[in-house]
């Protein structure tokens, strides 16, 4: 399963680079396991989700071609 | 309805006049409520220079459709329009106008308070400041509502 993911703001800052692209062999496969295969750590309270432009959380089960977006709490208008 | 995200100056005025002539009924509307946000030069006790305002294409724009499509179901308003800008600008520039036309001011009042609050509190948008100092930062939060996206991202989830 391929996944594409997204980093914005801050957290392309921190993490250094605004994407990534992450494979999984096996089939059941969570925002929040993708995000501890690109961190090696749990997913912080504060960060948001989205997967394919809709927010979500991070227990949502992903699909191959799916994209995932991270991203700090949001400050427009 | 129309969603436009604009790295180029806002005139808020200008906006409201064409989009009005290009897309509403002359005679049957009744009023127009508008909200323009601009750039502060300050925040949290800091002077600010400049600005720059990132987003997410796509998401932002679905997203703000989204609200103002809730706005159009709740209330009896005949149309919206919002314009965002992004990139890079200074204090006073105008950041975001929200129009809201309809028959009787009380529903467009009521629709406009509604649009700003859910895009101040869920469209993917993010500041980042430069103070007077040089000093370059993200906002954590907006001042006065801190901590509310994750509860909006709890009921749109």
């Amino acid at each position: 399963m391929d996944i594409k993911v997204r980093y914005f703001a801050s957290l392309r800052d921190r993490m250094g680079r605004s994407e990534d692209q992450v494979s999984f062999d096996k089939d059941a496969v969570t925002v929040a396991d993708v995000w501890n295969q690109l961190s090696g750590e749990p997913i912080p309270e504060s960060i948001l989700v989205a997967v394919n432009m809709e927010y979500t959380d991070s227990s949502h089960k992903l699909k191959s071609g799916d994209e995932v977006a991270f991203f700090p709490p949001v400050t427009g208008g | 309805m129309k969603v436009l995200i604009t790295d180029m100056d806002l005139d808020p005025g200008k906006e409201v006049n064409k989009y009005e002539k290009e897309a509403l009924k002359a005679g049957k509307f009744g009023g127009v409520v508008t909200f323009v946000g601009t750039m502060r030069d300050f925040n949290d006790g800091q002077n600010v220079k400049a600005m720059h305002l990132d987003y997410y294409p796509g998401m932002t724009e679905r997203h703000i459709e989204k609200v103002c499509q809730e706005a159009m179901d709740e209330w009896d308003i005949i149309d919206t329009l919002v314009v965002h800008r992004v990139g890079e600008m200074v204090p006073t520039d105008p950041i975001v106008l929200v129009a809201v036309w309809s028959a009787h001011r009380k529903d467009s009042f009521d629709a406009c308070r509604y649009i700003i609050n859910y895009l101040k509190e869920s469209a993917p948008f993010w500041k980042c400041e430069i103070t007077t100092e040089g000093e370059k930062h993200w906002v954590e939060h907006n001042s006065e509502d801190p901590g509310v996206a994750k509860r909006v991202l709890k009921k749109t989830a």
